[in-house]
This record gives structure tokens, C-alpha cells and sequence, in this order.
């Protein structure tokens, strides 16, 4: 597993990093009448400070539950979950994580700016503060000119922009991103992707990224974790070993295509 | 090649002429909304004068709108004297009963033991018919204002309640989630979220609660009053003043339908967020 970290971290400046995230033979089971679904089965990971992690996997692999896991949402039926060196729900009560959700999952009657707000509402920071924050963040993300607009008054992108906001306002050491732009055109899911490289590269900010596209896991991620579904367990973690100034052209070269096809076989073997 | 219509050319020749076809058929639309409605009343009223005069029905058992309408004018003090009250109990009872049916949804939400000893006990005494509810209360609360306030705020509590429950319980999981993240207690959780959820189903319940409490209070005033519309309703029917009954009658819709458009007005400014529940 060091090793895997060792390589994935080559193209940035060689310092110790810190673990951010261990999950120690991690399982969990959700009892409905008298049977039980396993959603994940003995997961074992080390995610450095700083990482740009994607999940890939089909659809009931439980990488949903793995960043609910993270979140403090869901508990460990068995196994040890390590968020910055103290339990899920700790990290999330020190308003460390922050999670992006596939529907931007906005309040309607909230403005961009309003819903930015919430989670510093919540903490109840001083509201002079909380509103340049807010501002700033929306600034950050392109949305300084629609920051009194209501949700049903923007397009999918600028929803899920106004989604990113929210999240990183509060200062986030984790981003959590539930297949954020798996709703999204084509188009927009490209720009956003890029922009997302740009706010990671900023921010420094650990980002977990749930997809089950390949091209994206592949453009976006520092290392790729392939998982199997029923049970969701850990197939194979896959370092990506492209530029870190990389832009969307790099999906024309040559690694990328090699990268993405052996990506793609690991997802067709024994599904 | 689609067929143009009469009048009509295949392209517009400029911007300028499109646009000002299309007010021109935005203002066709707006005059037909208007306009019939006022034919379905209008075709009602001759419908009633047709019937009235045509088979010589005599003016106790049914009055033609022509005596209604003179009975309307030439009452007008006795009406209004008698509408006062009336709109008093509807609308103190319409309080009353919806803000009692937010508060006990609000609890029923968060104390789901209580909801369970409790809400089939409201549902037995909901399905109580009011005119059967109404002596009741009369007997244990006299013949003032109490009672009819107390049944008009019964028959609004019920559809206030239910609708309440759904609105504060049908909240979007992900964001329920969202506000667990970021560590939301449930005083924050009910009055950044639940509550603003709940105010569309709380204002199609209002609507409905507001022409139910005008039938609460004229109701009560059946059982025992001296004034108010449900009690000249009364003494109307057994003068055989038909012109009176029915201009009570108009009265009470009135009533009702000015507490309707009033809410439906107050919803129109509070909800500017597109809701599944709003029309």
C-alpha cells in the first residue's frame, strides 16, 4: 500500500505525507427483514493528505457507502474507520468533511448565496464573515453574478457549482463527492471536471470522487480504486501516471488511452 | 412545409411582426381566461331565471335571482350585521385550529410514540361529523362565541394536521443528509429545513381549512345563536324568505371565498420556489 502511495504522489514535491484516511478491514452489512446485504466487504485503504482519489466501479459496489462511511453517515458493521486520526463522526462534528451529492441537492428557497450559507449558518459564524466567505466562494467557482438567483433559476452545471461551494466553504480537509456530475451534459461535465483539478490543485483539499465513468475516474484521479460489486470489495488500485498540470487534452495520448483501456478490463474481469 | 393559416405568412418578415403576433395571441388567451368564466356564471344565472320563470315556481320554495339581488341590497345592514360575527368565529376558529394543527405536527414529527398514541384518536374524532361534534360543544361551552370558534378550529385542525406531517416528514434524503454533515441539531434541522418543506402542504391544507371553518361557524350558529349567517339561514327558512335565505347564502360564500383568494394571494408572495405542490 505504500508503495502504491510512494508512486502515486511522483509528480508532486517529495514530503512525508500524512495518512488522511484508513479504513482497516472495513465491512458493512444492512439488515432489511431477516436478510442482510453486504455492501462492503473487508476494506482495507490508506488515503494520503492531499490525494485526489477516484472510485470506479459498477453499480452496487458500495462506493456510495464507502464516502457515507467516511461521512460518519453509515457505521462499520466490523472493521475501523480512521478520518483524520480520530472517528468518522468526530471529523465530521469538527466540520472537516464536506460532500457534494450526484443532484446538487439545494435548498429551493434558498438563493446560490443563501445556500452557500447554510453550513456556516449552521456553525453559526458571525454573518458579516459568513456572507464575504460565501461571496468569495461563489466568486471562486464563476458564480459571482448569479448569487441571487434560486436554483430552478440555474442550469444543472451552475446547480452543482453552487453545490461545490456550499461544500468547500466551511474549509474542508475532505471532499466528498457522490458521482457529482453524473446528471450533467457532456460538455459541462468536461468543463467542471477541469475546473475540479484546478480547486484540488488550489485548495489542497483531500478529495475522495465516486464515478462509474472511466474516462473521468481516469482525467481526474491521482490513483484509481476499482471495486466489485456484490459484495463491494477492493479489486485493484490503479496509480495514474500523468502530468499534474494535465488539461482535458490529454485524453487524445497515448497513456491516457492505454491507462483508460486497462482500466476498462479490470471493470469487465469476473463481473 | 407546415400549412399557415389565413392571414398568416409561412416566414415572418421581420423580428418585430413575430413578436407582435405572438402578444397579439397572448392577448387573445388572457381575454378568453377571462372571459369564461364569467360566461359559465353569467349562463348559470339565466339558467336559474329560466327555470324560476319558466315553470311559475313560486317565490317561498325558490326566488328568481332578480329578488335575490334586491333582497341583497335592500338587507344590506342586516346582512352585514349578521356577517361580522360569523366571519369572527370563521377566522378566529381558522387560527386557531391551523396554528393547534402545526404544533401538534411539529410534535408528532420528532416524538414518534406520541404520534402513534394519538393520531388515531384525532382520526376517530375527525371522522365525528361536525353537525353531530357541534352540540356537543354547545352543551359544554354555552351559546356565546366559544363554541362556534371552537368547531370552525376543530374542522381546520384535521387537514392542517395531516398535511403538516407529510410536509415536515417528506424531506429530500440527500439533503437530510447534507444537514448531518454538517452537524445540524433538530431545532436547525426543523427550522432551516422541515419547516420551509412543509409550507406548501401547509398552504393546501389552509385552503382547504379556510371554506371548511366558514361551515364550522355556520354550523355552530345552527345549533344555538341569535346572530350570525347560519342563525339567519334559521330564521330565513322559517319566514319562508326565500330572497333573504339565499342572499345569506351568497354571503357566506363570500366569506368563504374572500379567505380562499386571501390565501391563495398569501401563497402566491411566500412560496417563489417551484413546489410539486403548488398549482
Amino acid at each position: 500500500m505504500g508503495d502504491t502511495v510512494q508512486q502515486a504522489i511522483a509528480g508532486r514535491p517529495r514530503i512525508e505525507r500524512e495518512v488522511c484516511l484508513r479504513c482497516t478491514d472495513v465491512t458493512v452489512s444492512f439488515f432489511s427483514g431477516r436478510q442482510s446485504v453486504t455492501a462492503v466487504q473487508n476494506v482495507s485503504l490508506d488515503v494520503a493528505r492531499g490525494e485526489f482519489l477516484a472510485l470506479l466501479g459498477p453499480s452496487g459496489c458500495g462506493k456510495s457507502t464507502l464516502l457515507r462511511l467516511v461521512a460518519g453517515l453509515v457505521q462499520p458493521t466490523a472493521g475501523v474507520m480512521e478520518v483524520l486520526g480520530t472517528s468518522p463522526v468526530i471529523a465530521q462534528k469538527r466540520r472537516d468533511i464536506g460532500f457534494v451529492f450526484q443532484d446538487a441537492a439545494l435548498l429551493p428557497w434558498r438563493t446560490a448565496l443563501e445556500n452557500v450559507a447554510l453550513p456556516l449558518e449552521v456553525s453559526q459564524e458571525d454573518p458579516g464573515r459568513a456572507r464575504a466567505k460565501c461571496e468569495e466562494m461563489l466568486e471562486f467557482m464563476g458564480l459571482g453574478a448569479r448569487k441571487h438567483a434560486y436554483p430552478h433559476e440555474l442550469s444543472g452545471g451552475m446547480r452543482q457549482r453552487v453545490s461545490i461551494a456550499r461544500a468547500l466553504v466551511s474549509n474542508p480537509k475532505i471532499l466528498l463527492m457522490d458521482e457529482p456530475f453524473a446528471a450533467l451534459d457532456e460538455i459541462t461535465r468536461d468543463r467542471l471536471n477541469e475546473e475540479l483539478r484546478r480547486i484540488w490543485r488550489q485548495t489542497g483539499v483531500t478529495i475522495l470522487f465516486v464515478t462509474h465513468g472511466i474516462y473521468e475516474a481516469a482525467y481526474l484521479g491521482q490513483r484509481v480504486l476499482m471495486l466489485a460489486a456484490n459484495p463491494g470489495r477492493i479489486k485493484e488500485i490503479v496509480p495514474v501516471n500523468l502530468a499534474e498540470d494535465r488539461t482535458l487534452s490529454i485524453r487524445e495520448s497515448v497513456e491516457f488511452i492505454a491507462l483508460a483501456t486497462r482500466l476498462r478490463q479490470l471493470m469487465e474481469v469476473g463481473t | 412545409m407546415n400549412a399557415s393559416q389565413p392571414g398568416e405568412d409561412v416566414f415572418p418578415a421581420t423580428q418585430a411582426v413575430a413578436l407582435q403576433r405572438h402578444l397579439a395571441r397572448r392577448r387573445r388567451e388572457n381575454m378568453w381566461n377571462w372571459t369564461l368564466p364569467v360566461i359559465g356564471f353569467a349562463g348559470l344565472l339565466f339558467f336559474w331565471w329560466a327555470v324560476v320563470a319558466g315553470f311559475h315556481v313560486r317565490p317561498f320554495i325558490a326566488p328568481s335571482p332578480l329578488l335575490v339581488v334586491t333582497s341583497l341590497i335592500h338587507n344590506r345592514i342586516l346582512l352585514f350585521n349578521n356577517l361580522v360575527p360569523t366571519a369572527v368565529e370563521a377566522i378566529g376558529g381558522f387560527l386557531i385550529g391551523v396554528f393547534a394543527g402545526i404544533l401538534v405536527a411539529a410534535v408528532f414529527v420528532h416524538c414518534k410514540p406520541l404520534q402513534k398514541i394519538f393520531f388515531p384518536v384525532a382520526v376517530v374524532l375527525n371522522s365525528i361529523p361536525v353537525v353531530a361534534k357541534a352540540p356537543i360543544l354547545v352543551l359544554m361551552l354555552g351559546s356565546g362565541l366559544a363554541p362556534k370558534v371552537t368547531i370552525a378550529a376543530f374542522v381546520c385542525f384535521f387537514p392542517t394536521l395531516v398535511n403538516m406531517m407529510e410536509g415536515l416528514s417528506s424531506v429530500d434524503p440527500q439533503v437530510m443528509e447534507l444537514m448531518r454533515i454538517i452537524s445540524a441539531s433538530r431545532m436547525q434541522i426543523f427550522f432551516k429545513l422541515r419547516l420551509y418543506n412543509a409550507l406548501p402542504h401547509l398552504f393546501s391544507s389552509m385552503r382547504i381549512a379556510a371554506s371548511m371553518s366558514v361551515i364550522g361557524a355556520v354550523v355552530g350558529e345552527w345549533i344555538g345563536a341569535t346572530r350570525g349567517i347560519g342563525a339567519l339561514i334559521l330564521q330565513a327558512t322559517y319566514a319562508y324568505d326565500t330572497g333573504l335565505l339565499y342572499a345569506a347564502i351568497i354571503m357566506s360564500t363570500l366569506l368563504a371565498g374572500g379567505l380562499f383568494l386571501a390565501i391563495a394571494y398569501y401563497e402566491k408572495i411566500t412560496i417563489v420556489w417551484p413546489s410539486e405542490r403548488s398549482h
